[in-house]
């Protein structure tokens, strides 16, 4: 393996990571204020499916990408309707969601493009393209940091950036903002954040349109920045990777990142190497293809060490008895 | 009252008759979507054909999950449509299950053999449409590298890649075939996202030509590589029109014209047992058009054509990977 072929790993490594970081980060600030989201992959598909039909009707990509934020916000209002305001349980929330959105997608689009649950292929303008950072031909001939800067950093879409901007981003408002402190208290032990005067269902529910923002953003760079359109179910389970990545990283933007960077690497390397030989022995691609999930199930069996939710996860807050 | 009862006798007994005289025809387009631009879109363009032609109407169904194909084949079948069009490999067990429980209604599969008296097997040769357009990629590429990227991990989509890889080295003997496949599950069908970024890996190995054998993923496979300058080859529909001047060729499963055969042959016309679908008879070829006619050189064109002519008489075998399970130029 050299040189030249790990940075192209790395390179496709960001590409695949990034809509399972946006919507990590998305869950992060859900559950962080005490609202367990499993939706992440119903407002990502949402979002997705607005930001191509939008993109593909106007022409433009931020039009798109404004109609699938949109779409993913008003999903995450409703999710938060039913578990802050009616106190439902915000798992069954979740999964209605979930259920919601993959079958609006498909019905609304059969109704709008009649292509079968797709929309038409999008091109120039109303998708995201990828953008040569300054100086990438220039810094190509320094040995070694040169072309990962050439190969690996530059050439992605503006997604791909906004979301490695939105790990500090969310790292200095939880950790480092009066908001943030309310927002992590409001998770742990809303009962107090109530009693100093501060309102539980308002920080709750800005907690859950940002969760929706960040989605929005996830679901749009599948379908207008990754891929060219929507195609039905196009999220894949990458919402429940997400997750796991969440539960993975302890809740803690920065290892968001590392978690989410080793799903990619893993998905990236499956597409890479579909047949290889290790010692003699020949991994078949399943087992490649199947790496993520594997992956999945070891750091949900408890393998990483003890992950400890946010103490008022999924219960919902109620004021007085 | 018995005026009325002999009435609704009478009415009754004329729509049973015409019911089984005029039976439609039904079509269970299978997962992957009507309008996947590829396998089922061919499907429903020989049934449209059929219409447009016949003024007749049929019966359609879509698959939503795995878990509908027997109920929707038993309805379509109690629905009194006849003959049944199922389309894919993955009908066959079912097939051979719900079969006999309608001995009245006769059933085609598309891409799979089932022994039943009332089914008739349609199958492809892929191969020797694969190695045709092999020929072609070979001869286009420039930097000796080709791909393939295959939907589900399946032997039949193996024969395209085997066949493919064939005609590659027909024409170019040192060539470098890379191939891939984008999962092995049916939503391996319909992922676009994974589809692009399989081709972005084998282009930074070299590709310079690359063949979706992939359903709805072949969109994404397409697109990525109109995108990134290199040429592309379709499958099953013409695809040479969805990025004019960068789709090399298509590969042409004439899907439509099984499924216009069926229909038009109709109850009394259906023959039962293995109908292949070969060169020969045109079940197969590559797509030639405005498109990419400036792609395709007249030496290319005549090479193709040689080897077509070649093939038909027998004077070339191309392997069948579903033959043997293995492919003699390759190993995946």
């Amino acid at each position: 393996m050299d040189y030249q072929v790990i940075l192209q790993i790395l390179d496709s490594t960001l590409r695949l990571a990034t809509p399972l970081l946006l919507a990590c980060l998305a869950g992060l600030f859900s559950e962080r204020a005490g609202i367990f989201d499993i939706g992440l992959e119903g407002k990502m598909l949402i979002a997705a499916f607005f930001s191509a039909a939008i993109a593909a009707t106007t022409g433009s990509v931020w039009i798109g990408l404004f109609a699938g934020i949109s779409a993913s916000v008003a999903l995450a209002m409703l999710h938060g309707l039913a578990s802050i305001t009616f106190r439902g349980d915000q798992l069954i929330s979740g999964v209605a969601i979930n259920f919601l959105a993959a079958g609006l997608t498909v019905l609304i689009s059969e109704d709008w493009f009649q292509q079968g649950g797709r929309t038409p292929q999008l091109a120039g303008a109303a998708r995201f393209n990828p953008i040569d950072l300054p100086f990438a031909d220039t810094f190509s001939v320094v040995p070694i940091l040169g072309p990962i800067y050439k190969e690996v950093i530059s050439g992605h879409t503006i997604l791909v950036y906004a979301a490695l901007l939105a790990v500090p981003l969310t790292w200095y408002v939880l950790f480092r903002t009066r908001f943030g402190l309310r927002l992590r208290a409001v998770g742990e032990n809303p009962g107090a954040v109530d009693t100093a005067g501060i309102s539980v269902t308002r920080l709750r529910y800005t907690a859950v349109v940002i969760c929706g923002i960040l989605c929005g953003l996830a679901g749009a760079y599948l379908a207008t920045g990754f891929a060219a359109g929507f195609v039905k179910e196009m999220s894949a389970g990458r919402g429940f990777i997400a997750l796991a990545a969440l539960i993975f990283a302890k809740w803690r933007p920065w290892q968001a990142l590392g978690a989410t960077l080793l799903f990619g690497l893993l998905d990236a390397l499956g597409t890479r190497y579909q047949n290889i030989e290790v010692i003699g022995f020949n991994v078949p691609v399943q087992f490649m293809q199947a790496l993520p999930y594997i992956l999945t199930v070891v750091i949900l069996a408890g393998f990483v060490g003890k992950a400890i939710p946010p103490r008022a996860g999924g219960a919902p807050y109620v004021k007085e008895r | 009252m018995t005026l009325m009862t002999k009435f609704f006798g009478a009415a009754a007994a004329i729509a049973l008759s015409a019911g089984a005289a005029l039976a439609e025809p039904g079509l269970i387009i299978d997962l992957g979507g009507k309008f996947d631009k590829s396998f089922n879109e061919a499907a429903y363009n020989g049934a449209k054909r059929w219409i447009d032609e016949t003024g007749g109407k049929y019966k359609e169904t879509e698959l939503q999950s795995e878990a509908q194909r027997e109920q929707s084949m038993r309805r379509m079948a109690e629905s009194g449509a006849n003959p049944v069009v199922v389309l894919g490999f993955a009908n066959a067990s079912t097939l051979e299950k719900v079969a006999p429980d309608y001995p009245d209604t006769k059933f085609a599969i598309v891409d799979m053999v089932v022994n039943q008296p009332n089914v008739e097997s349609i199958v492809f040769t892929e191969q020797e449409g694969s190695y045709l357009v092999g020929m072609l990629a070979g001869m286009a590429s420039k930097t000796g590298t080709v791909s393939f990227v295959g939907g589900m991990d399946i032997p039949l989509i193996r024969r395209f890649a085997c066949g493919f890889a064939q005609g590659v080295k027909a024409v170019n003997p040192s060539a470098k075939v890379i191939e891939n496949m984008t999962g092995t599950t049916p939503a391996a069908w319909n992922d676009p996202v994974k589809g692009g970024e399989i081709t972005r890996t084998q282009i930074s190995q070299g590709s310079d030509v690359v063949y979706a054998a992939a359903g709805g993923t072949g969109v994404g496979v397409l697109q990525t590589a109109a995108d990134e300058g290199i040429l592309s080859i379709g499958v099953d529909s013409n695809q040479n029109y969805l990025h004019p001047g960068k789709v090399l060729t298509s590969m042409m499963k004439r899907v439509d014209n099984a499924v216009y055969n069926v229909f038009s042959n109709g109850v009394d016309g259906f023959e039962g047992g293995i109908k292949v679908m070969d060169l020969e008879a045109n079940g197969v070829g590559y797509a030639l058009d405005e498109n990419n006619e400036k792609l395709i050189t007249p030496e290319m064109k005549a090479a193709v054509e040689a080897a077509k002519a070649g093939i038909i008489a027998g004077e070339i075998k191309v392997h069948d990977y579903m033959s043997d399970d293995s492919c003699p130029v390759e190993t995946m």
